[in-house]
């Protein structure tokens, strides 16, 4: 990974919320633009939180330890493997999964790109690659095929779209930056 | 209905030939005329369902949630053979929240693969499976697991192929541990070695590669009652449903099997698994719907494997030509009841005159082989592919030249049937070219620094992929002038629904967004597995002959609501065309009201007198760096020769993932087991290498692109497998190339490649 490149399970250290727990605890946050709350146990993943009382069942559960980025979602803009962080410690924060992504049934560019390119097979990782490209995009306008590449080096892909994966990507960059 | 038939269908499935049973009816129709115009075939276009796809809203059987849903998870046996002597699960079962456990002493009888129940006696391999629990949560289902208090009496093991076809390995079974599964000898190869000019003999292995499909195997499993309902992740619904009628004794019209979007089998995901009939015992027991789905962990120790293979392969050349080939190979099937045959490619690839051929099967105390993409081809062409390029080297011939002598023939070298289609030197030409095999040099080229070397090299893939019956596709007419298709295989990830709706659209004459496609669901017509290359060339023709005969009827009936003669209408991007006028489809169709059109088509037999194979070829440029022993692989060039290509985006999607799949398994990818222990010490994806985005190489996608007319009313073949199958050939003989030394194990690690430079140093 590049020292430019995007951090993973990106919750700094100092903007941790306090000790809670053990037992289950009221937590409240942003999740594709509305208010949520839910009552769980702090060890809870973010993951577990939005597939199991959140029912949004688009981010998908592979490794369930951070190597393979199927989970990557966006916590305050950031990409971050929901199955390796608390959601305790997604506290008041914005979380955004694929679901929230397209608009009154607007696709967004990225989704748009991965359909024109057929930038997946089965589809099960493609959740996790368009999100982390979509943070990529939000940070850099313009990327390099590199950038590109390096935004989907945390997100494994069994059926080997990547080619296609890249491709779409480059698109999405340049249909955003028109 | 009159002139129903029955008639023998031979049909290739992963390397062997069945013959099978088609029940036929009136008459196939012609392959579509050279130089046809089409709308829909041939041209490129996206998935229908990527909507789905893209935005999260495809469901998975991981994503089925249903009412009062509870979560089973199992008992995997700690240690690689030990007797299951006693079993206590009664805290297991006060555990609050826990709704049942099922275990050996207490399950009812479910067959499996030829065993009587699934929790076996004597546990034969880490992960074996010991007990079930289900549970309102899958904690509780888990705290409840490590409750369970299970008496074993622990028995010698053996793990490693090599050691278990030595004398003093524990024997497994009464038989042994290795077990005849299969030879061929053609010809007089003795006296053909005793003749030659050169002889070269060399012994390659390949390491266990895990599957490690995205989704992870998995079941639902609901009983109202009376129907058994199961989605499942999984790449033959109806093979499922058998395994559940198997298991369960149930009527197959109580079984319902849907699976909607699956994330990857390449393989593994053949039929039923423990897990379904785990959920479906808990189901019915407990009146509740049960989800059974494999961890990570799990699946890399329970859910199939690409056995390792040991290969010993000898090789003589006379006058510039190869006289003689023997084969011998072991594979490491743990507790599988079959092999990957890798001695295939060496029987069928080329016309060698003196072969013999053997195969065997070692059973071992590790997880089942399950089929891997092109199962025993991929691991038998690299050996191939590699011994021939020795033996070129040897003789001093071009290795392409060498195998074009070998590869013209049009006449099945097993059967001795003619090949309905091939065109493989055409393959090596487009390769040639693309690669730049003119600028290859003997000893290879300096690469981008002085310890780096580049090198090209070549690898030949045969393959079967005609498909064949039984294969069904209904059509029918929706009031509104939609059209939904309906066929009972089930898209892996390659695009099945899309391809299927491309050929309905262009038989019917009406445009794609017109037709919904219903598959991965019993309650459609039978289709077959979506494995061995042959989903498209099974159901394809059956497509097709559906929506004509949708199309015959639904003219029938608008010459009546429209009162012309039939015979002066035709269908036509959407409407019916007759002498001068058009009307849309939607306005007969609603004149029809619920009158409803249903066409059906079956998949008519292969030709008896031909063989039908996929022939490809790949060419690799690499460069190694000799102070680490990486390997960088700078270009594949893929050419195949699979007939029509009906969808060439998704085409070139399969050909680029099954490159990039072999790259693993020639670069990277090596189930390591604990030799005294038993254990998988990589059952995850941290340790365990897949190809990420960074070790793609730049992949060229090239296709003969003729139709094979003579296979199928389609001409299309299969292509899932191909692509997968002389990538790591290629990539070790471009290794050879540039280094002068030969990697005869994969994957080909830098710790191997330095191991072969210290040789010849």
């Amino acid at each position: 990974m590049g020292a430019d490149s995007i951090p993973r399970c990106s919750i700094p250290s100092n903007d941790m919320p306090p000790f809670r727990g053990p037992d289950a605890v009221d937590i409240s946050l942003t999740v594709n633009g509305q208010g949520a709350t839910a009552h769980l146990r702090p060890q809870r993943s973010l993951l577990e939180l939005l597939r199991g009382p959140l029912g949004l069942t688009g981010t998908k559960l592979v490794c369930n330890a951070g190597n393979c980025g199927a989970c990557t979602v966006l916590v305050d803009d950031r990409p971050v493997y929901s199955c390796i962080t608390l959601a305790v410690a997604c506290e008041g924060k914005r979380v955004e999964t694929i679901e929230g992504l397209s608009k009154d049934g607007e696709l967004h560019p990225v989704q748009e790109a991965f359909i024109d390119h057929d930038a997946y097979q089965c589809g099960f990782c493609t959740p996790g690659q368009v999100m982390s490209i979509v943070a990529l995009l939000r940070t850099k306008g313009k990327p390099t095929e590199d950038d590109m590449r390096r935004a989907v080096t945390g997100n494994l892909c069994r059926c080997g779209a990547y080619v296609n994966i890249v491709k779409a990507g480059m698109s999405a960059a340049r249909r955003a930056t028109k | 209905m009159a002139g129903l038939r029955v008639v023998k269908s031979r049909d290739e499935f992963e390397g062997e030939i069945f013959e099978s049973l088609a029940i036929i009816q009136g008459s196939d129709l012609p392959p579509h005329a050279a130089g046809a115009e089409f709308e829909e075939i041939g041209k490129a276009r996206k998935r229908i369902d990527g909507v789905q796809r893209v935005t999260g809203r495809a469901t998975y059987t991981q994503d089925v949630v249903l009412p009062g849903m509870l979560h089973a998870r199992v008992l995997r046996s700690p240690y690689p053979r030990a007797r299951v002597r006693a079993i206590d699960s009664k805290k297991a079962e006060a555990l609050p929240g826990v709704r049942g456990v099922l275990h050996r002493f207490n399950s009812p009888k479910a067959a499996f693969r030829g065993e009587e129940t699934i929790f076996r006696d004597e546990v034969r391999f880490i992960g074996d499976e010991v007990a079930a629990v289900a549970a309102d949560d899958v904690e509780t289902a888990v705290r409840a697991l490590g409750l369970i208090e299970v008496e074993y009496e622990l028995l010698p093991h053996v793990t490693d192929l090599e050691e278990a076809i030595t004398d003093e390995a524990p024997r497994l079974e009464d038989g042994g541990n290795v077990f005849d599964a299969g030879s061929l000898k053609r010809g007089e190869a003795r006296q053909a070695f005793k003749d030659a000019d050169a002889v070269v003999e060399g012994t390659y292995r390949t390491s266990t590669q895990l599957h490690n499909s995205l989704e992870s195997h998995g079941a639902v499993a609901q009983w109202d009652g009376q129907i058994l309902t199961v989605w499942e992740s999984t790449q033959h619904v109806f093979g499922v449903r058998e395994g559940l009628r198997a298991a369960l004794l149930l009527p197959l019209s109580q079984i319902r099997v849907i699976c909607d979007y699956m994330g990857g089998g390449f393989g593994s995901k053949g039929g039923v698994g423990k897990y379904s009939i785990i959920a479906a015992l808990f189901a019915k027991q407990l009146s509740r719907p049960v989800r059974c789905v494999l961890t990570r962990h799990e699946e890399n120790l329970a859910a199939g494997n690409r056995s390792a293979t040991l290969q010993k392969i000898k090789i003589a050349a006379k006058d510039g030509r190869i006289t003689a080939i023997d084969h011998t190979s072991w594979s490491n099937a743990g507790q599988g009841r079959w092999v990957a045959n890798p001695t295939g490619p060496t029987n069928t690839l080329y016309d060698f005159a003196n072969l013999t051929t053997k195969s065997y099967r070692v059973v071992t105390n590790a997880g089942s082989l399950s089929a891997f993409r092109a199962p025993g081809y991929v691991e038998g062409t690299f050996a191939l592919e590699s011994a021939i390029d020795e033996l070129a080297e040897r003789v001093g011939v071009d290795p392409l030249t060498l195998r074009r002598r070998h590869a013209a023939s049009q006449t099945d070298p097993r059967t001795t049937k003619t090949y309905s289609l091939k065109r493989l030197l055409e393959c090596y030409s487009i390769g040639a070219r693309e690669i730049g095999w003119s600028k290859r040099r003997a000893g290879g080229t300096r690469g981008s620094a002085p310890h780096r070397r580049r090198g090209i090299g070549m690898g030949t893939q045969i393959w079967g992929g005609g498909g064949g019956p039984p294969a069904y596709a209904t059509v029918h007419f929706n009031s509104d002038g939609t059209v939904i298709l309906r066929a009972g295989t089930q898209d892996i990830g390659t695009g099945t629904r899309t391809v299927l709706a491309q050929i309905c659209a262009e038989e019917l004459g009406v445009d794609l967004d017109r037709i919904s496609v219903r598959i991965g669901d019993t309650e459609g017509p039978y289709g077959p597995i979506s494995a061995g290359s042959l989903t498209l060339a099974s159901v394809g023709p059956a497509v097709r002959l559906a929506a004509r005969d949708a199309r015959e009827q639904f003219l029938g009936a608008a010459a009546g609501v429209l009162e012309v003669p039939r015979t002066e209408l035709r269908m036509e991007r959407g409407h019916i065309v007759s002498k001068g006028a058009r009307t849309p489809i939607s306005e007969v169709s609603k004149k029809l009201e619920n009158n409803t059109v249903i066409g059906k088509g079956s998949r008519w037999p292969n030709p008896e007198s031909l063989a039908i194979k996929t022939f490809g070829a790949h060419f690799a440029q690499v460069e190694v760096d000799t102070l680490t022993g990486e390997i960088f692989v700078e270009k594949v060039v893929a050419v195949h020769d699979i007939g029509r290509i009906v969808n060439p985006m998704t085409a070139a999607s399969q050909v680029q993932g099954g490159v990039i799949q072999a790259l693993g398994f020639a670069l990277s990818e090596e189930r390591v087991v604990d030799r005294s222990l038993g254990r998988v010490m990589n059952a995850d994806l941290e340790w365990y290498k897949i190809p990420t985005v960074l070790d793609v190489p730049e992949i060229v996608v090239r296709f003969t692109d003729r139709p094979d007319r003579r296979a199928n009313n389609l001409g299309a073949k299969g292509l899932g497998e191909p692509p997968i199958i002389p990538t790591a050939a290629a990539v070790a003989n471009a290794v050879a190339n540039a280094t002068g030394v030969r990697l005869r194990h994969a994957p080909m690690t830098p710790a191997r490649v330095l191991e072969a430079l210290a040789v010849i140093q």
